[in-house]
């Protein structure tokens, strides 16, 4: 199979994030990581390239710095990867980054493209079902697991509340990837060593903005959440913050 | 003619998704400060009953889009029936539950509109005449205000728990439509939807929940956790991280992928408070956190906050809890 992995680079989970003083986006200079789920689409992309043979490919859209992301792919076991490097890539909607994504790959065939189901930064959950409907293709989303058939796939859905569901797509397809669906491996030092020779095509914003319109949504600004309720905030020593939690859990909620 | 908001509900074999109220309620809101009228849509196969119970709420008019391929969900079939749908209908909005059915189709509905979804949003505002959806980003830590930049219909899902379902009551009428089918084979198979094995623990009964995070760090670590809730007559449990590393049974995971919880006391040990934990339970009476990250989106919904290292704090709350109860 040939498969293409989309995936992005977001803040680190504990960076500590700001405001930019427009208050339309977060201040750049922050420590970055893969998507967490784009990394379980890597991870399942690479152990069906392990089991049915074909090739791996990698692509995000984002500023230099985000070619880190596909340097680790690459290390991890990936074949090749694109970058459409931009900073302009960053501030796209899921429905034009996912023209973009299109529009690098147009000359490829690809059996499956799969991607993480939702980002850590926008959280919007839609860029793998939108590609699916640019280039045509079935998708599945929520996949937890992959199995091929002679026909296509055989996949298990999660859906709500512990419930579950198997679908059977053809391939070529598009699939949104479950953070869990398999247990992450390392790079190796190998792995490192060779990366550094994988072939990395690098697409600017030029050669995909044709295929580009205007963003439909727009984010006005960008805000520290209201709060919803009045917290009562607990510092000390550990000793005394366990004596004033456990005298508010006895007194004022009274549920011990 | 006044604009109307069209929200598409939501069933399963049988059963209308209690969501779809919550969604109802917030084109309710919107309609009433913008002049504007809610409409209702369920598709399906057979679903006349619940287009009825449907019809209850204080709406204008309930659409039952039927047809044979509707009967079980695909996406393809669900976008190509609503497609024609709007466009017959022009509503100026389309409001959705954020569930995993609408996540499956909802972006491609609206593409195919030439359109675009604003997902998961929180909230609403009118501002100067403009309609803002508010959405949580960065995993909540920030919010942000979202504006359509084209002409409607615009479309938008809302979060589970944005909106109570309890509202207005009415009656409606059902108008039948024979939803459009596209021509060829179909291209999803779906099978039938399933639990799997028969859940041990029913967190939803616990009084006393103690969840864990990423900030337990090692799966030995879970050890405070347990003496904690043991010392409260609790249960553990974990957000999705926890359960993904096999370090806690799935069963025992909180939030939109599993658990939804109401107990009177809920202990959120090195959760930071993802959307996707915190829908599972925001309803717990009295929320405790304890995180080093004092910019955790949990302490947005607690009732106390901690600000510490809990490998300190846990031992130490552990044995003030155990007097407490001697």
């Amino acid at each position: 199979m040939k498969i293409l992995v989309c995936i992005k680079q977001v803040p680190q989970k504990d960076a500590p994030l700001k405001l930019n003083e427009s208050g339309t986006w977060i201040r750049e200079d922050v420590s970055y990581e893969v998507n967490e789920p784009d990394a379980y689409a890597l991870e399942e992309a690479l152990r069906q390239k392990e089991k049915h043979g074909g090739e791996v490919v990698v692509i995000t859209a984002g500023p230099a710095r985000s070619q880190q992301v596909l340097r680790e792919a690459l290390a991890k076991g990936a074949d090749r990867a694109i970058h459409l490097e931009d900073d302009k890539f960053v501030q796209l909607d899921s429905t034009n980054t996912a023209r973009a994504i299109a529009a690098a790959v147009a000359e490829e065939n690809f059996d499956l493209i799969v991607t993480g189901l939702q980002s850590d930064d926008f959280g919007a959950a839609q860029t793998g079902v939108l590609l699916a409907e640019i280039l045509g293709l079935p998708h599945a989303t929520i996949i937890i697991g992959i199995e091929k058939t002679d026909s296509g796939l055989h996949l298990k859905r999660e859906l709500e509340a512990g419930h579950y569901q198997y679908v059977d797509l053809p391939t070529p397809a598009v699939l949104t990837i479950q953070s869990g669906i398999n247990k992450l491996r390392y790079a190796s030092l190998i792995g490192i060593k060779q990366a550094k020779n994988k072939p990395l095509r690098k697409v600017a914003w030029a050669e995909v903005e044709p295929k580009l319109s205007k963003n439909l949504q727009q984010i006005e600004r960008l805000y520290v959440p209201v709060k919803q309720k009045k917290t009562e905030m607990i510092d000390g020593p550990a000793a005394e913050v366990a004596r004033k939690v456990t005298e508010y859990l006895k007194n004022t909620a009274r549920v011990i | 003619m006044a604009d109307t908001i069209l929200v598409v509900a939501e069933q399963r074999e049988g059963k209308l998704n209690r969501v779809s109220f919550e969604t109802i309620a917030g084109a309710q809101a919107i309609a009433k400060e913008m002049g504007w009228t809610v409409e209702v849509v369920l598709a399906g196969s057979g679903i006349a009953s619940l287009a009825q119970e449907l019809a209850g709420k204080a709406v204008v008019r309930v659409y039952a889009l039927e047809a044979p391929v509707l009967a079980t969900y695909t996406s393809d079939a669900y976008v190509f029936a609503l497609k024609q749908l709007i466009q017959d209908k022009q509503p100026k909005l389309v409001l959705f539950p954020h569930t995993y059915q609408v996540r499956d189709f909802a972006p491609r509905l609206a593409l195919a509109l030439g359109r675009t979804l604003i997902a998961d949003a929180i909230g609403y505002k009118h501002e100067n005449g403009k309609l803002l959806f508010t959405r949580q980003m960065f995993q909540g830590k920030f919010a942000a205000d979202v504006s359509f930049g084209s002409d409607g219909p615009w479309l938008a899902t809302f979060q589970i728990g944005a909106f109570r379902g309890d509202q207005a009551e009415g009656s409606a009428t059902v108008e039948n439509i024979s939803a459009a089918v596209a021509d060829g084979p179909a291209r999803v198979t779906p099978h039938e939807v399933f639990q799997e094995a028969k859940q041990a623990v029913d967190l939803s009964q616990s009084e006393v929940i103690v969840a864990v995070g990423r900030g337990i760090k090692e799966q030995k670590n879970l050890a405070l956790a347990e003496e904690l809730a043991k010392a409260l007559g609790g249960e553990v449990a974990a957000s999705r991280p926890i359960c993904d590393n096999g370090w806690l049974p799935l069963e025992r995971q909180i939030g939109s992928s599993g658990q939804t919880v109401a107990p009177k006391l809920y202990f959120a040990l090195g959760i930071s408070g993802a959307i996707q934990h915190i829908v599972g339970m925001k309803g717990s009476s009295t929320i405790v956190a304890i995180n080093k990250d004092p910019e955790a989106p949990i302490f947005e919904i607690a009732d106390v906050g901690v600000v510490g290292n809990l490998f300190d704090i846990v031992p130490a709350l552990t044995e003030e809890i155990k007097k407490a109860k001697a």
